[in-house]
């Protein structure tokens, strides 16, 4: 079985309700652009068009569940960053997930919490990777990363008190 | 050698590595704790030139980031501003002319042979041998004159544009690349290898230092020449190819070892194969334009989009999401290095000092690019 389609079931299970369009948190999906799934679940992408095989849209309470089927898949974590969709009043996490064994398949997982309480468990007993980028992405949106052994500034002064990349920053 | 520790906490101190300490790359700072001469834990310590690119790319148009992405990684700038290309060009669906796809693989690759000899340079530099470096900036001189002529500049090039690339390359540049390769090709087997690479004191000091498992590389999300010294072969040329790189006959060098001298292998066979991608770019070149058509003023549709390429160390992404507006969203820089130096308190534990020193400079790091 192709390791895209193989990563679509197992991660499926995770959405029993496929088709449900309860949107997370409230998410109003309308900016994006064609082709992003609007409720919670997994939609397999066009790879030439947007470089990523499967787009997964979850709860925040999920994510370490997704993690989890994607550790045993055998996938690595490449990146996780934030969004401030500041229209919404929402910040969005995105986490990259990519293959080392020579199979092709991306995989983008995104989650949407609210802009007043950004609030995420961690991957990082999952992925060890997680720990830098998951305090790269506290550190410009202020995103809390609940159970994160040491979430502290990493590229910003240990004193700063401010969240650079969200919208409404001016230095 | 890596030496199992029983450790006695009321006897440790903590030992400060950097920021600009001359045995550190750049400005690196790593938090040492250390039980007599052997590593407990080493804490890196990153931000000292952050510069936030990230807001820098939100605040002006697609164009206008473009010189941004050379001052990240310095050492390998042209991957850099072709990895910000493709997933413009993705994003916005512009075409590239063929002569513009060979011109930028010989240039990426002419740069990544530069990479690696100052890489090569600095690494033996930190386990004490000066005389390397003098020969590996000879060599790179050179290429840094070729690729003077072309871009216009020497390091922090700005050379590739949505579309192709802004100059063309004359006969001028493509005698003097092939007549480096011929000299690059005699020097190797002698003032690399033989004098470095059969060197006893060289093999004894990288030699089983600095284990790397599989299993690290995956949880740490590690790549480039790291990943492919601990026997994974994963290199995005070949695994996800870009550009025109499946024209080329070209290996993927990979050894098992894991170790330190692994990645030293890894990284000298690919500037011999480099040397081939380059050779063979030369002689297929087509002819043709080297700009395609792309508006002055680009707005791509709203979306989320990503690409990678292969830079000298390793999986370089782009993120990139728009909102149909003529500046980018977001932009998440993905760079190689930020991932490759986390595995390093982890692999450090228990190594003496000397060791762990040699093992950071087989990561090859470059601090703006994983400060950004």
């Amino acid at each position: 079985m192709e390791i895209q389609e193989q990563t679509r079931i197992a991660l499926a299970t995770l959405f029993p309700l496929a088709t449900y369009t309860a949107t997370p948190a409230g998410a109003e999906d309308s900016d994006q652009g064609e082709g992003v799934p609007r409720g919670a679940g997994v939609l397999a992408t066009d790879f030439s068009g947007c470089g990523g095989h499967l787009d997964v849209l979850c709860l925040p309470d999920q994510v370490v569940d997704v993690a989890r089927i994607m550790d045993d898949q055998g996938f690595f974590l490449e990146a996780v960053s934030g969004v401030d969709w500041i229209d919404q009043q929402q910040l969005e996490i995105v986490y990259d997930y990519n293959r080392l064994d020579g199979q092709q398949c991306r995989v983008v997982v995104r989650t949407r919490v609210s802009r007043d309480q950004p609030v995420v468990p961690t991957i990082t007993h999952v992925f060890s990777a997680a720990d830098w980028h998951e305090r790269e992405t506290f550190d410009f949106y202020g995103v809390q990363f609940q159970g994160h052994p040491n979430l502290i500034r990493i590229l910003l002064p240990e004193d700063a008190d401010f969240y650079p990349l969200l919208k409404d920053f001016m230095p | 050698m890596t030496v199992p520790i029983h450790l006695r906490h009321d006897e440790t101190f903590v030992l400060n590595l950097g920021p600009q300490h001359p045995a550190t790359h750049g400005v690196l700072r790593v938090k040492l704790t250390m039980d007599g001469e052997y590593v407990v834990k080493a804490e890196p310590v990153l931000g000292y030139i952050h510069r936030m690119h990230e807001k820098m790319a939100e605040a002006g148009t697609f164009a206008q980031f473009m010189p941004n992405t050379a001052r990240m990684d310095y050492l390998h700038a042209l991957a850099f501003n072709h990895g910000y290309c493709l997933v413009v060009e993705r994003a916005a669906g512009i075409e590239v002319p063929e002569r513009a796809e060979y011109i930028r693989v010989i240039t990426v690759e002419l740069n990544r042979i530069a990479s690696h000899l100052l890489w090569w340079a600095a690494f033996l530099l930190d386990l004490g041998g000066f005389t390397p470096l003098l020969y590996a900036f000879d060599d790179r001189e050179k290429i840094i004159d070729l690729l003077e002529r072309v871009t216009g500049s020497r390091l922090t090039y700005c050379y590739m544009r949505f579309g192709g690339v802004y100059n063309d390359i004359d006969d001028e540049f493509i005698t003097g690349t092939r007549a480096f390769i011929k000299r690059l090709r005699s020097r190797l087997p002698s003032y690399y290898h033989d004098l470095v690479t059969h060197n006893i004191i060289l093999i004894k000091r990288i030699k089983e230092i600095g284990i790397i498992t599989p299993e690290q590389c995956r949880r740490y999300g590690a790549t480039g020449p790291v990943v492919r010294g601990s026997g994974i072969s994963y290199d995005i040329r070949k695994n996800e190819p870009y550009s025109v790189y499946p024209e080329f006959d070209f290996d993927i060098p990979v050894f098992d070892e894991c170790d330190s001298m692994a990645r030293y292998m890894v990284r000298m066979q690919e500037i011999e194969q480099s040397l081939r991608i380059v050779e063979q770019a030369l002689d297929k070149l087509p002819d043709g334009p080297v700009m395609g058509k792309a508006p002055k003023m680009l707005k791509p549709p709203a979306g989320y989009f990503y690409s990678a390429v292969e830079t000298a160390r390793g999986s370089l992404g782009h993120r990139l999401i728009c909102d149909g507006g003529k500046n980018p969203y977001k932009l998440k820089l993905r760079s190689p290095t930020f991932s490759n130096l986390s595995l390093f308190g982890e692999v450090a534990e228990g190594m003496m000092l000397a060791d762990a020193l040699a093992f950071m400079g087989s990561l090859d790091l470059v601090i703006p690019e994983i400060d950004r």
